[in-house]
């Protein structure tokens, strides 16, 4: 008998169809991954078996949770379900657990809600020793912010199996964390649900972590089920469309086109860069955190140097200090043999020729303005500022070679999506024709299928421009296809550099190893799409 | 739920309309004393009845509205004027000395109760509304400074500001460009609540005698006129009492309003 068995839900909110005939089901120690971009109603079917649907949701269809019907639960009885025999992991760790409560405090929590019959303090011990934090270690009394971003998610599902539930839904459980750690929370995650005999429900974008976790898919495309399989059977062979798509873009590659990099341009000298720690004893002068531990490298004109590390290595430090936003303590970064900072200030004549795409395509324009303002802000940094109609001539040049429209010109970004967005970063990147590019994690926000069409518009760019960039991910396989040098960062420190290729099939740090290893990977396929 | 914006909104618009109709008309000469018909309560011919020396109460009213709005307006706009400047500076230089500076300053303007030194500086300089004005506003300084800090620090860690600063844009620039047009919600809504409390510290400040001197009316000083005859004649007291508060309770239901009519999250939470 199946644990969970969805029929023909479908899902109204304020009258806009959310979901639309779904139906799953999961059986006992089976993992379920349900996959597909943002607004494909993943979560929203999460979130339907937990009913937590937000305002003016209206069901249809059945949901069965281990023999009962939860649609004609009360409230009541749904808040005994929740915790219990249901357990829910969330995405970000640092927002799912309160941060004034205790680690202990927090397991018990739920303990004593649901199990009246045991010790909460006990339970929550026990619980977290299961999830690889033992008391000993790491005590009950410890605050979340004293963990890390991997210790935080075990509490986290250390909540979710304290009352050992018979389903735990998974949703993007490991998407804010490192790829190490992420290793780390699968493989938890897997043994828990084999050795308990739990459902797992994972939600996920990320189908290689789909194909190392699941037994089978459910893929979703515009709330509804397009695709469901065996795991190895649907990543060999997938019949639907948007299955093949969804591949496709996942193991994306594009060619770049053949540079001559024998010319220096951007160079990196044994830059340090401390930032000062508060104060902790009134008479004795604050230590500080080395960031950036003796750094140098060289990036070639027309090079496309990749820099990889986890989050806290010192590559947003790095790029800052690149950038010429934040001063050195001590080295030299010269741009075509000009300093970015010099005597305390940055250097405009460097600045001019260096450009940044963010990550976050909502934060990184101001909403009350238009696209033409944004991508003209450059502008700001010439010496002459062009005319009207070269403005107006610029501006359509770099929305076209973004692949967007001149009409856009007067729209304002809330008008547009999430990929075009990032288009329209790198044509304000673009618009003043920049020696250097630093992509910063330029990708990393976006669904499978837009990124794989943003790497392509980058490779294409190269041909038209001749770029010279230098682009930092966390994602492992996006740089070895967009990139020809990579370096591996770890702790300040620059530990492997070397061309991108070789680098990954043979990697020589044991640290670059070890995140090569770690990150999860498609099965190779025999036939390609 | 637009009710408070609605309600908020009319009791506010119908005092500035009593305020800009007394310019042209009111029903009696708000000075003209008329000693045989004093303290009539209201009734068809005074509508909300006269006071000792037999002038119109609603008159009074009318032109008392305007005393208030333009001691709250010039209060509200040294406030603006000089805290939002501090304010977005402080943001610019967060953790520097001068951001110290401005927040330290800020704090001791705080730390003095606001209408014990408004009646200082009046007894100092002299009773009169343009002192009121001077003491009320001071006080606003310090409220629009860490309103705009507060909203300005998280701003600064954006990206489109990190953007702007890649484009060389200067602290100064990218303050008055970025950060003040994304604040204008935030403003907007305490410069609502600041006039309703400047409109109640004029009232206060007249009850005492430290505002608008005779003739010129004032709520506050009816109210104080009102105090030994208000067994006798009670509309005396009431009518500027009521008035008083209705404008305060209309200025804040319309803050109230605006905040969630502007606030984009609280726009998202709702749909």
């Amino acid at each position: 008998m199946n644990l969970l068995s969805i029929q023909n839900l479908s899902l109204r909110i304020n009258d806009t169809l959310i979901l639309h005939d779904v139906s799953l089901d999961i059986a006992p120690g089976e993992v379920v991954a349900i996959t597909g971009e943002s607004g494909s109603g993943k979560s929203m079917t999460a979130l339907a078996v937990m009913q937590l649907l937000p305002e003016g949701s209206d069901t249809t269809g059945q949901i069965t949770l281990d023999g009962q019907d939860i649609n004609n639960l009360t409230e009541a009885q749904m808040c005994a379900l929740r915790g219990d025999t249901v357990g829910m992991v969330f995405q970000e760790p640092m927002t799912a657990l309160n941060p004034v409560q205790t680690i202990g405090a927090q397991v018990a929590e739920t303990v004593r809600l649901h199990r009246p019959d045991l010790d909460p303090m006990g339970r929550a011990a026990e619980v977290l020793t299961r999830v690889g934090l033992p008391p000993d270690q790491v005590p009950l009394t410890r605050y979340p912010h004293a963990l890390s971003g991997g210790q935080r998610q075990r509490v986290v599902i250390a909540i979710a199996i304290a009352c050992g539930p018979k389903l735990l839904i998974a949703d993007e459980p490991t998407t804010a964390l490192d790829v190490t750690t992420q290793a780390q929370i699968l493989d938890l995650l897997r043994q828990l649900a084999a050795e308990d005999g739990m459902g797992l429900m994972m939600i996920t974008h990320d189908l290689a972590v789909v194909a190392e976790m699941a037994h089978r898919i459910v893929v979703m495309q515009h709330g509804a089920v397009v695709e469901t399989g065996d795991t190895a059977t649907l990543l060999a062979n997938p019949q639907h469309p948007y299955s093949k798509a969804l591949l496709a873009a996942s193991t994306h590659h594009v060619t770049l086109p053949d540079t001559d990099t024998s010319a220096p341009l951007l160079r990196v000298e044994n830059v340090i860069r401390d930032y000062p720690l508060p104060r902790t004893k009134l008479f004795q002068s604050p230590g500080h955190m080395r960031a950036v531990n003796d750094v140098s490298f060289d990036i070639p004109r027309g090079g496309r140097i990749g820099l990889v590390g986890e989050s806290g290595c010192g590559k947003s430090t790095l790029t800052r200090a690149i950038l010429g936003l934040e001063p050195v303590q001590s080295g030299r970064i010269t741009l075509g043999g000009d300093p970015v900072f010099s005597a305390g200030k940055p250097n405009l004549a460097v600045r001019r020729r260096m450009q940044v795409v963010f990550q976050d395509p909502y934060g990184s324009f101001n909403p009350r303005h238009k696209v033409a303002r944004l991508i003209t802000e450059p502008f700001h940094l010439l010496e002459t500022q062009p005319t009207a109609t070269e403005r107006k001539m610029r501006i359509t040049e770099a929305l076209t070679a973004v692949g967007l429209s001149p009409e856009d010109a007067e729209k304002y970004p809330h008008q547009f999506s999430g990929g075009q967005r990032q288009r329209i970063a790198i044509a304000r990147a673009l618009i003043i024709r920049p020696d250097l590019i630093v992509f910063d994690e330029a990708v990393s926000a976006l669904d499978v299928s837009v990124r794989a069409q943003i790497l392509d518009l980058i490779a294409d760019l190269c041909t038209q421009y001749d770029l010279t960039y230098l682009f930092i991910s966390h994602d492992l396989s996006v740089v070895r296809t967009i990139t020809d040098r990579v370096l591996v960062m770890k702790a300040g420190q620059i530990v492997e550099q070397g061309d991108t290729e070789a680098v990954f099939t043979a990697p020589q740090h044991p640290y670059t190893r070890t995140l090569i290893d770690a990150a999860p990977t498609l099965p190779e396929r025999t036939e390609h799409v | 739920m637009r009710r408070n914006l609605i309600i908020g909104g009319a009791l506010s618009a119908l005092m500035v309309l009593a305020a800009l109709v007394s310019f042209v008309w009111t029903p009696f000469e708000h000075t003209a004393m008329d000693i045989p018909n004093k303290l009539q309560s209201p009734n068809f011919t005074h509508w909300l009845g006269t006071d000792h020396f037999g002038r119109d109460i609603f008159s009074m009213i009318m032109v008392g509205a305007r005393t208030s709005i333009a001691v709250a307006v010039v209060a509200v706009g040294i406030g603006v004027g000089l805290g939002v400047p501090l304010g977005l500076w402080a943001a610019a230089r967060q953790g520097g000395w001068v951001d110290e500076v401005i927040m330290r300053g800020n704090d001791l303007i705080f730390a003095f109760p606001s209408l014990v030194i408004a009646i200082l500086i009046t007894a100092i300089f002299g009773a009169g509304a343009v002192n009121a004005i001077i003491a009320i506003g001071i006080f606003n300084i310090p409220v629009f400074a860490r309103v705009t800090r507060g909203g300005a620090l998280p701003l600064w860690a954006r990206e489109f500001i990190l953007a702007a600063r890649v484009a060389g844009k200067g602290a100064a620039r990218i303050s008055v460009e970025h950060i003040l047009p994304n604040l204008a919600n935030l403003l907007i809504v305490q410069a609502t609540i600041q006039f309703s409390l400047g409109i109640l510290a004029e009232a206060a400040l007249s009850y005492v005698g430290l505002g608008a001197q005779p003739p010129t009316p004032s709520w506050g000083r009816m109210l104080a006129d009102a105090q030994t005859l208000v067994s006798i004649a009670p509309h005396m007291a009431l009518v500027p009492g009521f008035a008083i508060i209705l404008t305060v309770l209309g200025l804040n239901l319309l803050g109230d309003g605006l905040r969630d009519a502007l606030d984009p999250r609280l726009r998202v939470a709702r749909t």
